[in-house]
């Protein structure tokens, strides 16, 4: 489905914000803890009180790295600024965020189907407090009064900005979604929409197919989740449409997506709001991260989802889109070494996809290799193996000794023949329709006699060697 | 043009504005010409090339300094809120917000 | 009228021969007698100072040593958080309100064993340089009560120079510790930008602003600027080294030490009583060994327009919060714009609100590279300038006011007229760099004199020894 008519092109740049998962806030020692009860994490410093002073968190620019170069970042020598502007919800009525020197710079990223998507800049800036609005309907407008709670005042964000290189709803959507594994692979931060950890404000403007200017964008805040995104910016491209079509235009605006409506409103234009009066944080000292700094966020980088993605993909020659399922569940890990020991690539997806959902349990690497062995060397059948499967998940074990256990031992192909013998001889109507039907019907009798064999075998039998016997004898 | 030419009455009503300040008319005719007076003085400033000096923002040349990423107690909320002006449900209470949500 | 310097009390209380709850009580009868016309005290600490007191007469009682300030009454500007004590700022906005936290130099002062004995009166957030802009009245210079003590830490120079406080603490933004001083005739000390943690100190321009002490003498200066400097994690800006000894070098001499006279500082708008006693301290200190020339520092010319730039766009921003909502006092409103715009529009004194605007402007859109970046660039060149000196000079001389004190109301009607007097001590607020002031002779007009000794970062110990030498020029009678 496209997002606009024919004729039209959508333009979308993403503003997210991740909030860190420091143990500490950004500038002082209260708990960065979400779901504390009001006011309860709070100090002088993220109080704004008179006479306090900020104090950088180390850990929240190492994780601010960490990310910058997850999205192939250049790393700079920063500076931090304040943002000044009078709101409730900021104690020193101003932001300390950066600049014109922000710690990340002209990074990228690309999108499990591939498109490249620029990321300007992923700065550190600290949270706000929360409002909420009592009296009235609960809204911001027609609330009698606003309650302040700073718990999350403080706490350290990175504002990931992209380029307006995303193409349509879908492209956003995939675009938060890759950046959201990327947070949580190198576990700089739980990267909850709910719980709003992660947010994201999208810029949207439309042209005309073809065409290489940029219109008027809009900034559409308050998208809550995932799904909401799409919807979003798709409502507000067709707005910005209708506006052209009917010969007006859209103007410059910040609004804010309605999920119970569906719909992009108009905040309210706060004034003077564009003249922010950037200054340098007196408070503050530069950040000049060395080249040895950078080297160590570099190592400890763990080997990033779209890598991961594509190691396996290799490996089980399956398309990346397939092994993202698997790699989203974290198994990729284990997936690749079982291939890497010698188990059968198909084999060993199809039991993580299907049968491991749950993960490993108590089965090692090399059990589970050994296993996917036994089966395709045909020495289990496939039910046997899922039965040893989930006990090796279960309980652990050797699968050799799981499956001796249990009795399940290859038969002999001379027992095997021996039964399917006796059952044709059992079954003589029904073996006279199987060898005179066509392929087609001959395909529906055969399940009717595989499953005797298995009732006869309790399931011990090699599928493909019952049906070998089969179609030998029916030839 | 001199800066100093350039700070007008409406100048002064806008900044104050950004401030967070209301100016009576006397008080708009009074800091007018004052502050004018100080812009005026900074003439000095403005004729001179520094266009290749670059700029310094704190006086001392420390860099990098961090704390770590350590609990430190916390202030209790009563002695928090018993300096707001006014509190409700162990917030703060401000009037009614009319301005852009964040 | 005084009760004799710090460190002899401190010597006394600690070998047991003089108690901290007598010191106290002689402070207290000071306040008692003068402070009514003097008014150097937004609020003094009477009961809490004599409790204070009689704690460390029982420790040393206890046979424990209190510390190097032992049972020395010390006055604190009233712009220093004080735990569960009004902190004013002398600013309506923060009448009442009580900070739930002691800034680092106040923990430093209590745990050496110092006694705070007031919360001292300044101009409205620092804002000033006589005094005259406190919310709750002005403070008068003790010397001459129809003058104004200096500012903005007009209240704790007039405390020391009065007897009210052995030691005092000031902050200096752009000379309101070295100023005062000079006018009310004690030691001022603007230590180096970072040597004194700043928590706590309730900022005006925090790029700028430094602690330091005021004292009746150098070496009770050295004495409380040995106690508070020194790292602070609560403070980013915080040198990260120890304390630096200065008792130990007073007595060190300045034999071989280059002296510089600023030439751009000592000529033109610099009074003559304060020219001849400049130069009567020069003269001493070439009488005691050392090398006195005149120097150039040329970019201290444009140091008032950078500090008048630079200092009201930090303001800005840090007067901000003061907005209604967490503390202080709080106009309603309809709305909370209109909430914030009437508590700060009472709150806020007219300086104050003059320093807002000006900064604001300086920092709004199409204006910034005009005014706050330049007064940055200015700043580099002044720090260069200093630089050049410092490899001629060890340390630099020059007036710390231009004037003797003036007369209350002689400058309020015309704000530049009054920011001129921050001509000569603004330059080391923008380098970062050390100076004070120490007294040496009196004006045409009786009212003393003060000259000012400038250093390179981190370079008290050599403006101590040359701070140590005028006073002890003075004491002989060796000046005019
Ligand atoms: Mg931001
Ligand atoms: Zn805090």
């Amino acid at each position: 489905m496209s997002d606009v008519p024919e004729g039209w092109e959508l333009i979308c740049g993403l503003e997210v914000h991740c909030e860190l998962a420091t143990t500490t806030k950004l500038f002082c020692g209260c708990r960065n803890r979400f779901g504390d009860d009001a006011n309860t994490n709070v100090c002088p410093v993220c109080l704004g009180l008179p006479g306090s002073l900020p104090v950088l968190n180390g850990e929240a620019v190492e994780y601010a790295m960490k990310l910058g170069r997850a999205l192939n970042c250049t790393v700079n020598a920063s500076v931090f600024a304040r943002k000044n502007y009078f709101y409730p919800d900021m104690p020193r009525d101003f932001q300390v965020t950066q600049f014109d020197r922000p710690t990340n710079t002209m990074g990228y990223l690309d999108l499990p189907a591939g498109k490249r998507i620029g990321v300007t800049r992923a700065h550190i800036e600290e949270d706000t407090g929360k409002t909420s609005h009592a009296g009235g309907d609960g809204r911001i407008h027609g609330a009698e009064y606003s309650l302040v709670d700073y718990n999350r005042a403080g706490v350290p964000l990175v504002e990931i900005v992209s380029e307006p290189d995303i193409r349509s709803a879908d492209e956003a959507k995939a675009y938060v979604d890759e950046l959201r594994k990327i947070v949580l692979a190198i576990g700089v931060s739980d990267a909850k929409m709910e719980e709003g950890s992660m947010r994201v404000d999208a810029n949207v403007s439309v042209r005309p197919a073809g065409s290489t200017e940029f219109r008027t964008r809009c900034e559409i805040k308050n998208i809550n989740s995932l799904s909401s995104i799409e919807r979003a910016i798709r409502y507000e491209a067709n707005r910005h449409i209708g506006l052209y079509d009917a010969g007006e235009r859209p103007h410059q605006e910040t609004r804010h997506w309605d999920e119970e409506n569906q719909r992009t409103r108009a905040g309210r234009s706060k004034e003077n709001s564009d003249d922010y009066r950037y200054f340098p944080e007196p408070d503050l000292l530069p950040l000049e991260p060395s080249a040895a700094d950078i080297a160590r966020i570099d190592a400890s980088l763990p080997l990033l989802p779209a890598a991961r993605r594509g190691r396996l993909a290799d490996v089980a020659t399956v398309s990346a889109e397939r092994a993202g399922l698997i790699v989203d569940r974290g198994q990729d890990e284990f997936a690749f070494r079982a291939i890497g020991a010698g188990a059968d690539p198909a084999r060993v997806l199809v039991h993580i996809e299907q049968n491991l959902k749950d993960g490993f349990g108590a089965m090692g690497i090399d059990e589970f290799v050994r296993l996917v062995a036994m089966e395709t060397e045909n020495k289990l059948s496939a039910t046997q193996t899922k039965q040893v499967l989930a006990e090796l998940v279960a309980a652990g074990g050797s699968p050799e000794e799981v499956a001796k256990a249990r009795g399940f031992e290859a038969m002999q192909s001379s027992d095997l023949a021996a039964i399917v013998d006796k059952i044709i001889a059992e079954n003589p109507d029904d073996w006279q329709r199987f060898v005179a039907a066509d392929d087609k019907d001959a395909n529906k009798i055969y399940g009717f006699f595989a499953g005797l064999v298995m009732k006869a075998t309790q399931g011990k039998a090699d599928g493909k060697a019952v049906r070998e016997i089969f179609m030998q004898r029916r030839a | 043009m001199v800066m100093s030419q350039r700070l007008t009455r409406d100048d002064v009503a806008h900044v104050a504005r950004l401030a967070r300040l209301r100016l009576s008319e006397a008080e708009l005719d009074e800091f007018t010409p004052q502050l004018a007076d100080v812009l005026a003085h900074a003439e000095d400033i403005e004729r001179l090339d520094v266009g290749d000096v670059a700029p310094t923002a704190h006086p001392l040349p420390l860099r990098n300094v961090f704390r770590d990423d350590v609990v430190r107690p916390s202030i209790d909320r009563d002695e928090v809120l018993a300096a707001a002006p006014a509190a409700q449900d162990g917030q703060f209470r401000v009037p009614q917000i009319l301005g852009e949500e964040q | 009228m005084t009760i004799g310097s710090a460190f002899d009390i401190a010597a006394q209380v600690r070998a047991g021969t003089r108690s901290a709850r007598a010191v106290v009580d002689e402070c207290l009868a000071a306040v008692d007698a003068r402070e009514g016309d003097v008014h150097a005290f937004n609020l003094v600490l009477a009961d809490q100072a004599r409790a204070a007191a009689d704690a460390i007469d029982a420790r040393v009682a206890n046979g424990e040593d209190p510390g190097p300030l032992a049972g020395v009454p010390v006055a604190l500007k009233d712009n220093l958080c004080t735990r569960g004590l009004p902190t004013t700022c002398s600013s309506r906005i923060l009448e009442g309100w009580r900070p739930p936290y002691d800034a680092s130099v106040v923990q430093r002062i209590v745990a050496a064993g110092g006694i705070v004995v007031g919360k001292t009166n300044l101009d409205e957030f620092a804002m000033g340089s006589s005094t005259e802009n406190s919310a709750f009245g002005p403070t008068r210079n003790p010397h001459d009560l129809s003058k104004v003590p200096g500012g903005s830490s007009g209240g704790s120079a007039a405390a020391v120079a009065a007897g009210f406080a052995a030691l005092a603490l000031g902050s200096d933004t752009g000379g309101s510790i070295r100023q005062p001083a000079a006018l009310c005739g004690v030691v001022g000390v603007k230590p180096t930008y970072g040597l004194v943690s700043r928590y706590g100190l309730i900022a005006f321009a925090s790029s700028l602003d430094q602690i330091g002490p005021f004292a009746a003498n150098v070496r009770d200066a050295a004495l409380l600027l040995e106690v508070i400097a020194g790292h602070d994690e609560m403070d980013s800006t915080s040198i990260p080294q120890a304390s630096p000894s200065l008792v130990d070098v007073l007595d060190d001499g300045v034999d071989g030490l280059r002296v510089g006279i600023i030439e751009e500082l000592s000529g033109e708008g610099i009074a003559p009583d304060v020219l001849a006693q400049l130069h009567a301290a020069a003269t001493a200190l070439e009488k005691a060994g050392a090398i006195v020339e005149t120097a150039s520092v040329p970019a201290t010319i444009y140091g008032l327009s950078a500090y008048y730039l630079i200092a009201p766009a930090e303001a800005s921003s840090n007067l901000a919060r003061y907005d209604g909502v967490r503390y202080g006092n709080r106009v309603d409103g309809a709305s909370t714009t209109e909430m914030m715009e009437a508590t700060r529009t009472a709150g806020f004194g007219a300086e104050v609100k003059r320093r807002i605007m000006l900064g604001t402007y300086a920092l709004s859109a199409g204006y910034y590279d005009a005014y706050y970046g330049k007064a940055q660039r200015v700043r580099t060149l002044i720090i260069r300038d200093f630089a050049r000196a410092y490899e001629r000079f060890d340390v630099l001389l020059c007036p710390t006011s231009p004037t003797t004190a003036f007369a209350l109301g002689a400058k309020t009607a015309d704000p530049l007229t009054m920011y001129l007097n921050d001509v000569c001590t603004i330059p080391s607020n923008l380098a970062g760099q050390p100076a004070m002031s120490v007294p040496f002779g009196v004006g045409d007009d009786g009212m003393p004199i003060g000259v000012q000794v400038l250093a390179p970062l981190q370079g008290e110990a050599t403006m101590f020894r040359v701070a140590a030498v005028l006073e002890a020029a003075q004491k002989v009678g060796d000046h005019v």
